[in-house]
């Protein structure tokens, strides 16, 4: 008997790969050069951004349970050192989990 | 069948200081954790990530298991948050096609896309000849990968010691990365406001519907943005 936690990372599986292998199909026939493909790149970058955003306005999990005041004043401050660093993505993300983590522990 | 030089040349990228590689490990570093207690064994967490590689499946993954969802329910959230894994092969394939490669090396790299290695190709793809650019993404898939996969057994292992403000401080990581990348990487009319509309539409349509508010988003927003740019180009 397979367990749950087995099926249950084989249908999650399967369910990403199906995604990714229609895209090639798909992409046989797709010139890089062709309106259908900027389309398609457009789609991509918007949806990426969708879930991005709705990562940070509707969290799942554990960064559900951040007050949302807290979260945006992280963005901003996230967003502003990125421009202070000259586009440089890794003091940001540094700051950011480590801005969350003070504010969580010491203030709330 | 794979040449070295270009892979080789794909898993150095992937190596860089600002690669989007660390916001890949610190989040999986979470997933491991997170799978540790939802009761996942090690080899249990080591085989979803190495089946499944892709952040936001496995997050619905456990959120479905911890009430307890059944395998159809479990498909179908995971399927409608992955969907975007489409329009991101579609936009990434094309580059990478040559007639002098095995059809095998596009089905089976395929497993590689997501939004980090996916970001490091659209980033590095035209240094590299057509012919070979297979080979360099899958040089960059098979590193971005296996950071993944150990950064879940990092994870799995200090779940003990990572307290909830800490897994928080984790969880923010990835949509800041990506987020900061993303208003990076706004250079055309096309791309900027596609990223802008998705952005806005994404969450705007979670007051519709929370399953398919990114899928309903990215589309009105993609298209959009297409037509926009087409007009300005």
């Amino acid at each position: 008997m397979l367990s749950y936690i087995i099926l249950a990372i084989l249908v999650t599986s399967a369910a990403t790969y199906s995604s990714r292998f229609l895209g090639v199909l798909t992409s046989e026939k797709i010139n890089e050069d062709s309106k259908i493909y900027r389309w398609f790149n457009c789609l991509a970058y918007s949806t990426l951004a969708a879930l991005i955003s709705r990562m940070i306005f509707f969290p799942s999990g554990v960064l559900a349970e951040s007050d949302y005041i807290i979260r945006f004043v992280v963005i901003i401050l996230s967003i502003l050192i990125f421009y202070l660093t000259k586009k440089n993505l890794v003091y940001p993300t540094v700051f950011s989990a480590i801005i969350l983590y003070i504010i969580n522990s010491y203030y709330v | 069948m794979i040449n070295l030089k270009y892979f080789l040349k794909g898993v150095s990228c992937a190596k860089k200081i600002d690669s989007p590689a660390i916001a890949l490990g610190v989040s999986f570093i979470a997933i491991g954790a997170l799978l540790r207690n939802l009761g996942f064994t090690i080899q249990e967490s080591i085989f979803s990530t190495f089946l499944t590689y892709a952040l936001p499946g496995s997050l619905v993954m456990a959120e479905s298991m911890l009430i307890g969802a059944s395998l159809l329910n479990i498909f179908l959230a995971v399927w409608l948050v992955n969907t975007r894994l489409y329009p991101m092969t579609v936009s990434l394939m094309p580059l990478l096609m040559h007639k002098n490669q095995p059809r095998w090396k596009y089905y089976l790299s395929c497993h590689f896309v997501a939004v980090s290695s996916w970001l490091i190709l659209k980033n590095n793809y035209e240094e590299i000849e057509k012919e070979y650019r297979i080979d360099f993404w899958i040089g960059i898939g098979t590193a971005t990968w296996l950071i993944a996969i150990s950064s879940t057994v990092l994870g799995y292992y200090s779940a003990d010691y990572l307290n909830k403000d800490m897994m928080m401080g984790l969880s923010i990581v990835n949509p800041i990365y990506f987020m900061c990348a993303m208003i990076g990487i706004m250079k055309t009319i096309q791309l900027s406001s596609s990223i802008i509309l998705g952005a806005i539409l994404g969450p705007a349509f979670y007051f519709i519907s929370p399953e398919w508010c990114i899928l309903m988003g990215g589309v009105v927003a993609g298209t959009v943005a297409f037509f926009i740019g087409e007009r300005n180009a």
